[in-house]
């Protein structure tokens, strides 16, 4: 198989890294080499984060270069356009349809961008969700990057049970069943 | 059958390490290589610390070599600097049990000062150097450091970068390694540096290098891969490798893992058998400046940058010269990283700024103090260098020139460099202010311990050190602790100290807003009618505070940690903290 290249970006402490865990460990359970590279440290105060996945039969370098995403999953707007450029002409965007203000937005140096959504559908296909919503839905506003997960997951090829089975093994053993929840929200809508 | 897991470079270092029989790690936090100690803790067979700093880390490294047993002993890049010292003896000196240090460098500069290569280090230390390219690998190469330190008498390096420690690729799980320490000898010409012993030292540690290099032409940790065309062939190491690989599949490599010293005759051959050579290799040209004072032809620097990290593309685009038709970013607003809700600095660096003072700034998450809204810290330079540089100023320009001045510098980096710093400001008399900015931990490298905060790396609790106690035993007579969610008491303690014509020392305690276990009792709401739309509460950059588009605030609730920073700010009665 071809070495499939995913994205997930986001503002550090959304848990970004949670769900690559989690797509790495469903990719790694089909038997595929799987190769993922992360952000630690400094980029998680807040900053913009980004975390590589790609699998296939044979992977080489752990990152995603411009224009070679398949599918990129934005866990806030903003970053969904930020990132846009790395995705394949036929890409796919997941995106949680939720604004965080970056610090020169909060201080009035810059624009948060307007219509963003919009503008990222008349050049890719787009699927989005308030996922925030969803998950206070649910009682657990933390667990929204599983409902954004959900939602990327109808695009993927694995089963159902292969998804609860890695995420009952990635969350926090007393988070299983809220975040199998969060998940099936937008998976099974 | 193999046990396969998916591994983060570091994991699979520490992997590597219990696998190799190690039995002493030492290290202080630095991304990126923080992970490997937390990760040497999942095994009991090894003893696992947090030391100070990395000179005192290596330093404990190098007494279990003298004892016999391997030891890892794990560092950043400019964690090599603070341990520069005890390595360029041990160059000298060489390993008993096996001695690995592993440095991570930072070429991008995620999370770093500076971009220094530590191969360059290494070549001044003559000290060998191992880089690995995967997990696989990290792992691999860890045991193998072992039997070079052992065999040839000599600590090791272990190179690795920011991209390779923070991948997770595949692993192949192996045994430990049982040993049995090493007998001790005493040997006086070997162990003890005094110059007539270093002397003699020296010639031994210069013939090593040449039998290391000797080994390197035929050791598998160098590799030669001919593909089917041999009209270009790449020299390269480390993740630079997987680049190669990625962009040119079928390319010839000469493949390096073990990177200093060079195996000469092995790039002679390889060089010969293709017709353009091209170095690979991230930051400094070190292998290219070497391959070109064998009198080789290559390309390297003049083609790949000596800033930040390779790519795939950088090989499409300057070697096989194609034109990869790349969409530009979007012009958009950056996000740059903060300091997070309900962070206990914030009301320090707001004080700073209200009341127009500049700070010597120091490494941690408080380095964020120095970018705007905030903007008060003027200078960052390495770990502890706030608040000698605090004292240099003063000794240079006198009293007048500091009394707008603070030094501010976190607890660990305190208990890290700090304190001989601190030392050196009672010692010769200084009239300034230092802010010890305590937030009980570690912070910006993920909340390690320290000797301030009472618990060990492998989880014992043991008495803490006082920082307050060690001000007090410097001598300092103005030595004063305010809490840092009390924002009133900040903004007046750091006032009065100031104006102090002598020394003194503000302790401003409050645990990180990430800490573990910390919980937040209260959150923050708008009360959208009293609100003048005066913008107050927006100046303490709160990233939980969004201004709307009529000037209003809103608060996000889902991010605020309820300190109450920004309803100290409002005069209107349009902030409000409510029990959660």
């Amino acid at each position: 198989m071809e070495t499939k290249n995913v994205m997930i970006v986001g503002v550090g402490g959304q848990g970004t890294l949670l769900t690559s865990r989690i797509l790495g460990g469903i990719m790694t359970q089909a038997g595929y080499e799987v190769k993922l590279s992360e952000v630690h440290g400094m980029a998680q105060r807040g900053g913009s984060v980004v975390t590589f996945v790609r699998y296939g039969d044979k992977v080489h370098e752990p990152i995603v270069e411009e224009g070679q995403a398949d599918v990129l999953i934005a866990f806030e707007r903003l970053e969904a356009k930020r990132y846009a450029h790395f995705l394949k002409k036929d890409g796919v965007i997941i995106v949680n349809d939720e604004r965080i203000d970056p610090m020169p937005v909060v201080m009035g140096a810059a624009e948060y961008p307007d219509n963003i959504i919009e503008e990222l559908k008349s050049e890719y296909k787009v699927y989005d969700i308030n996922a925030m919503e969803v998950a206070k839905e649910l009682g657990n506003s933390r667990v929204f990057n599983n409902v954004v997960l959900g939602l990327a997951a109808k695009h993927m090829d694995f089963s159902k049970e292969e998804w609860l089975k890695v995420i009952e093994e990635k969350v926090p053993p007393k988070t299983v069943d809220i975040n199998k929840k969060a998940f099936l929200a937008s998976y099974e809508a | 059958m193999v046990e396969k897991v998916i591994m983060l470079g570091n994991e699979a270092i520490a992997r590597g390490a219990w696998e190799a029989g190690v039995t002493v790690s030492s290290a202080y936090p630095g991304t990126p290589s923080t992970e490997i100690s937390e990760n040497i803790t999942k095994y009991p067979e090894i003893y696992a610390e947090w030391a100070p700093n990395e000179a005192v880390a290596l330093e404990v490294a190098i007494g279990s070599s003298f004892a016999g047993s391997r030891a890892l002993c794990s560092m950043k890049c400019v964690g090599l600097n603070v341990a520069s010292d005890p390595l360029y003896s041990m160059s000298y000196i060489g390993a008993t049990g096996g001695l690995v240090i592993i440095v991570a460098d930072d070429p991008g500069l995620y999370s770093s000062q500076n971009e220094q290569d530590t191969r360059r280090i290494a070549r001044a230390a003559v000290v060998p150097v191992i880089i690995p390219s995967d997990s696989q690998e990290a792992k691999d190469f860890m045991i193998e450091a072992y039997e070079i330190s052992e065999k040839f008498d000599t600590p090791v390096i272990v190179r690795t970068t920011t991209r390779l420690a923070h991948s997770q690729t595949v692993v192949e799980l192996g045994e430990r390694d049982e040993r049995q320490p090493i007998e001790y000898e005493k040997n006086i010409a070997k162990n003890v540096m005094m110059p007539a012993n270093a002397k003699n030292r020296h010639l031994v540690v210069e013939q090593r290098m040449k039998d290391l290099a000797e080994f390197g032409n035929t050791s598998k940790l160098n590799k030669v891969e001919m593909g089917s065309d041999t009209s270009v062939g790449f020299i390269t190491q480390g993740i630079e490798y997987q680049y190669v690989k990625e962009a040119y599949p079928d390319a010839c490599v000469l493949k390096l893992g073990l990177v200093n010293p060079l195996p000469e005759k092995l790039i002679r051959e390889f060089a010969e058998k293709v017709d353009t050579l091209y170095v690979f290799e991230e930051l400094e040209p070190v292998i290219e400046e070497q391959v070109k004072a064998m009198g080789i032809k290559c390309h390297g620097k003049d083609l790949f940058t000596i800033q930040g990290e390779y790519s795939a593309n950088l090989i499409r685009e300057k070697v096989l010269n194609q034109n990869l038709d790349l969409k530009a970013p979007a012009q958009i607003p950056g996000r740059p990283p903060i300091l997070c809700p309900g962070c206990p600095h914030r009301s320090t660096f707001y004080a700073l700024k209200r009341l127009g003072l500049h700070a010597a700034g120091d490494i941690g998450c408080y380095t964020l103090g120095a970018v705007p809204p905030l903007g008060v810290i003027d200078t960052t330079v390495c770990m502890g260098s706030s608040i000698a540089s605090l004292h240099g100023m003063e000794k240079a320009r006198g009293r007048e020139f500091i009394k707008n001045w603070v030094a501010v510098i976190g607890d660990s980096t305190f208990m890290h460099t700090g304190i001989a710093s601190l030392e050196n400001l009672a010692y010769n008399q200084s009239t300034g202010t230092v802010l010890i900015m305590d937030n009980s931990t570690t912070g910006m490298t993920g909340h390690q311990d320290h000797a301030a905060t009472g618990k060990t790396l492998m989880g014992e609790t043991v008495p803490a050190i006082s920082i307050y106690k060690v001000c007090k035993a410097l001598n300092i007579e103005h030595v004063v602790e305010v809490d840092a969610f009390d924002n009133d008491a900040v903004y007046k303690v750091v006032k009065e100290e100031v104006n102090r014509e002598s020394l003194s020392v503000v302790i401003v305690c409050g645990p990180c807003a990430l800490l573990k276990g910390q919980t937040f009792p209260y959150k923050v709401r708008a009360i959208t009618d009293n609100c003048k739309k005066c913008g107050a509460c927006l100046k303490p950059a709160c990233p939980a505070i969004t201004k709307n588009d009529d000037n209003t605030v809103s608060i996000n609730s889902t991010m605020c940690n309820g300190c109450g920073l920004c309803v100290s700010q409002c005069h209107f009665g349009a902030l409000e903290k409510y029990e959660v």
